[in-house]
């Protein structure tokens, strides 16, 4: 009986064992000493999705997911990586979805087409509708 | 029985906005004084039962009584009071019947004041708005019943979302949703307008208010959303372009735009069919994100409604309300007349550049947020962020602060730039120094370098329409202008300089330890643990000292909530008038270091300052209209009376 209640016990605890007891990787959340890498790994941390998270990207988070992926920019620019060659690594393994600056690309060239074409109905506006004098 | 007493009131205002509706529409075939009687008394008690019906949900959230469904779901009895009254519309079926509860009490309010416009125009207004209305009570009577009850009652509600147990959090959505309310307002003027064919100065001005109290709600709304992103998520963000972020942005630029474009037609009688344009796309955008926010299409904090049904119902009625008011557009548009024209340097022409602007931008925040949606539809992710949305809308925005600095001082009808020649190369010296003077002294970004530039010139060329006025006799709508385009300046300035000046350090440090950031001190005192109603807390005790002045204490905490279980860091800041300093309390490491996230956010106060001085100058402008309003209505009834009584004295005589 009380071995029951033990392994009862075991299995509503399991979940516990699920948590991430991993401390967090070393520049999760530790900047690198070089003011000038610091600056580029942050402002690339800044344009990369937190996956795990919505809308925040890796550098507003405190999700375990977005303090390994610092760790991983940081190592890598501290490595002397460029940041574009990291976030193409990135997108490599995670998808496109991973990166906020979209590319031009088959799937996204609507979003490039409509700020021009934007561009062309508001002169269009001003030259046609009032360029006549009142 | 309260919960009783609350559904009846809802199905009675359900149907007397049925009856609204069909006398409303019936008087527009042809004249039927017994059914136009009707119209407005029935648009009264609807507001009266509507707001009954949600007071009765109020009244529920205060007591807790927990048998009824949505009270168990959402509140709990250790919750303080402040945040179970919160609870009334911190969830979806509340916040729907707020929202059909103040659209009501605004139909019941024009039914009660209006009176400047025809009234078969005012009528059809009303029946638009009863249109609408149905569609909402049909919502909740249907598919989102916020009065039903659980038997047997449970013993102790769920809670609310820790998250959102926060007095800006609690009360940011209600802002909001009077915003969209006021937008659902001017929709039914402008489909009112265009039935009866009725686009007029008078069309505008009934509509101003409505358009004008929206766009503060929403001001103050986007602002209060904002600031709590910013001290509640604990990293110092303050805006992410996060597509519930843009849901709320988007009816703010159309209602900016409507703002702009009703007043040219309440001036000048230009510019028709592009305000009744607006007044469609306003409220569809209320609409859409609406639909973005309750369906849970996007999951995220504030996505808390996860129910496809529900996604499909507000889908539908967006598509019923939008597909009616564009067919009713396309077919009358071509009877409004064009209007007055005007030649490009005036007034008019540069509030077309900010209709045009505004437009453009409105189209690029939704074409970029709903653009991920529709490629995941074909199995495609990709993400639409900052790197995108800030570039491509400073294409259209940058050009609109230039115009913004010298439109005011432009004359309606025709101008020449040659009269305002003085004060344009005034502005332009002052964003070229400002923009050397920064460029010389630190390497920043191009947009926050612009942004600077241009804020400082739009600062000094929005207070220059006051020049060579009695700024005693100037009308409080002027005033609320320069206050809003001020507020503008101000906010931009936060942002540019937030962007390009802001400091960060993470650190792990032991008690005693002293740590810089910018031109801070910070001491890490201890850490030690606290409690509150429902949650606990360790709490690091910091000592800051801005360049060796006066130090002061901050305490950032580590919170465990326990109803819902909870973790979250409350952020501790320290307002200097020349920004903040941000501090955040992490997890403890090998044994006794703390993790401590410090930043100095230059001017970023400013940004919220801004958004309060655009709605406070809304509010002026507003209390303007408004008091003008009454002033010529009494004057008119005065009037009116002396006629009386001089025709009486006549007869008598």
């Amino acid at each position: 009986m009380k071995r029951l209640l033990l392994l009862i016990a075991f299995i509503l605890a399991a979940p516990l064992s699920a948590q991430d007891s991993l401390p967090p990787a070393p520049y999760a959340y530790k900047q690198l000493d070089d003011p000038r890498q610091e600056a580029e790994a942050k402002a690339l941390m800044e344009t990369l999705r937190c996956l795990t998270c919505q809308g925040q990207s890796i550098a507003d988070s405190d999700a375990p997911m977005a303090g390994d992926l610092r760790h991983q920019v940081r190592v890598r620019v501290a490595r002397g990586e460029k940041p574009e060659a990291i976030r193409a690594w990135l997108i490599e393994r995670y998808g496109e979805y991973i990166s906020f600056k979209p590319e031009v690309t088959s799937s996204t060239w609507p979003l490039f087409a409509l700020p021009a074409l934007l561009l062309l109905v508001a002169v269009f506006v001003f030259r046609n509708k009032l360029g006549k004098k009142a | 029985m309260i919960a009783e007493f609350g559904l009846a009131a809802l199905w009675l205002a359900a149907a007397l906005a049925a009856m609204q509706l069909v006398a409303g529409a019936l008087v527009l075939r042809r004249d039927e004084p017994t059914l136009a009687a009707l119209v407005r008394p029935a648009a009264v008690v609807q507001g009266l039962l509507a707001a009954l019906s949600f007071g009765a949900l109020f009244l529920l959230f205060v007591q807790t009584d927990l048998s009824v469904r949505l009270v168990a779901e959402n509140s709990h009895t250790a919750k303080p009071m402040i945040f179970k009254i919160a609870g009334a519309w911190s969830n979806h079926e509340g916040s729907m019947l707020l929202w059909v509860a103040v659209m009501a009490l605004a139909g019941a309010l024009i039914a009660l004041i209006e009176h400047r416009l025809p009234e078969r125009t005012l009528l059809a207004t009303l029946a638009a708005q009863a249109f609408v209305s149905l569609g909402f009570y049909a919502f909740l009577l249907v598919s989102s019943n916020p009065f039903e009850r659980l038997s047997p009652a449970p013993p102790e509600g769920n809670g609310l979302n820790p998250l959102l147990q926060d007095v800006a959090a609690a009360y940011h959505p209600t802002t909001l949703y009077f915003g969209y309310v006021g937008l659902s307002v001017a929709f039914s003027f402008a489909v009112g307008a265009l039935l009866t064919r009725q686009v007029t100065p008078d069309f505008a001005r009934a509509m101003r208010p409505w358009v004008l109290g929206a766009w503060i709600f929403l001001t103050l709304g986007i602002t209060a959303g904002s600031y709590w992103a910013y001290y509640e998520l604990g990293w110092g963000g303050w805006w992410f372009w996060d597509p519930v972020e843009n849901a709320s942005l988007m009816p703010w630029l159309a209602a900016t735009a409507l703002l702009h474009s009703a007043s040219v037609l309440a001036a000048r009688d230009a510019l028709r069919a592009w305000t009744i344009m607006l007044g469609v796309v306003a409220f569809s955008m209320s609409m859409i994100g609406t639909f973005l926010v309750r369906s849970g299409i996007l999951t995220s904090v504030h996505a808390f409604a996860v129910d496809p049904e529900r996604g499909s119902f507000i889908l539908a009625l967006l598509t019923l309300y939008i597909g009616s008011a564009l067919t009713l557009f396309a077919l009358r548009a071509g009877t409004v007349a064009e209007g007055e024209r005007f030649s490009v340097t005036s007034r008019e022409g540069a509030l077309v550049v900010n209709n045009v602007a505004l437009s453009a931008i409105l189209a690029i925040v939704l074409v970029g947020t709903l653009y991920p949606l529709l490629t995941e539809a074909f199995g495609i992710k990709v993400s639409v962020g900052p790197p995108y949305f800030n570039p491509v809308s400073a294409l259209f925005f940058l050009p609109m602060l230039v115009v913004l600095a010298i439109g005011p001082m432009l004359r309606w009808r025709r101008d020449s730039l040659g009269r305002v020649q003085n004060e344009a190369v005034l502005l332009g010296v002052i964003a070229l120094l400002v923009l050397a003077g920064v460029w010389f002294n630190t390497s920043i970004g191009l947009l926050p370098l612009l942004g600077l530039a241009l804020s400082v010139a739009v600062a000094v060329g929005s207070v220059l329409p006051l020049k060579g006025r009695s700024l005693r006799r100037l009308p409080l709508a002027v005033w609320g202008m320069v206050v809003a385009h001020f507020g503008i300046a101000v906010a931009m300035f936060g942002m540019s300089a937030d962007s390009a000046f802001t400091k960060e350090k993470l650190v792990a440090a032991t008690p005693g330890e002293t740590v810089e950031v910018g031109p801070w001190k910070v001491t890490l005192e201890t850490v030690e643990p606290v409690a509150g109603p429902n949650w606990t807390a360790l709490e690091g005790v910091l000592v800051a000292s801005y360049k060796g002045g006066k130090p002061k204490q901050i305490a950032p905490q580590s919170r465990e909530f326990w109803s819902p279980v909870q973790k979250t860091s409350e952020s501790a800041l320290l307002t200097r008038w020349n920004g903040q300093l941000y501090a955040v309390l992490g997890e403890e490491i090998d044994g006794g270091r703390w993790q401590i996230r410090l930043w100095w956010k230059p001017f970023v106060t400013w940004i919220w300052y801004g958004g309060l001085l655009i709605g406070f100058g809304g509010f002026l402008a507003l209390l303007g209209r408004v008091l003008g309003d009454l002033k010529r209505r009494n004057l008119q009834a005065r009037i009116a009376r002396r006629r009386r009584t001089a025709a009486d004295e006549e007869q008598a005589a």
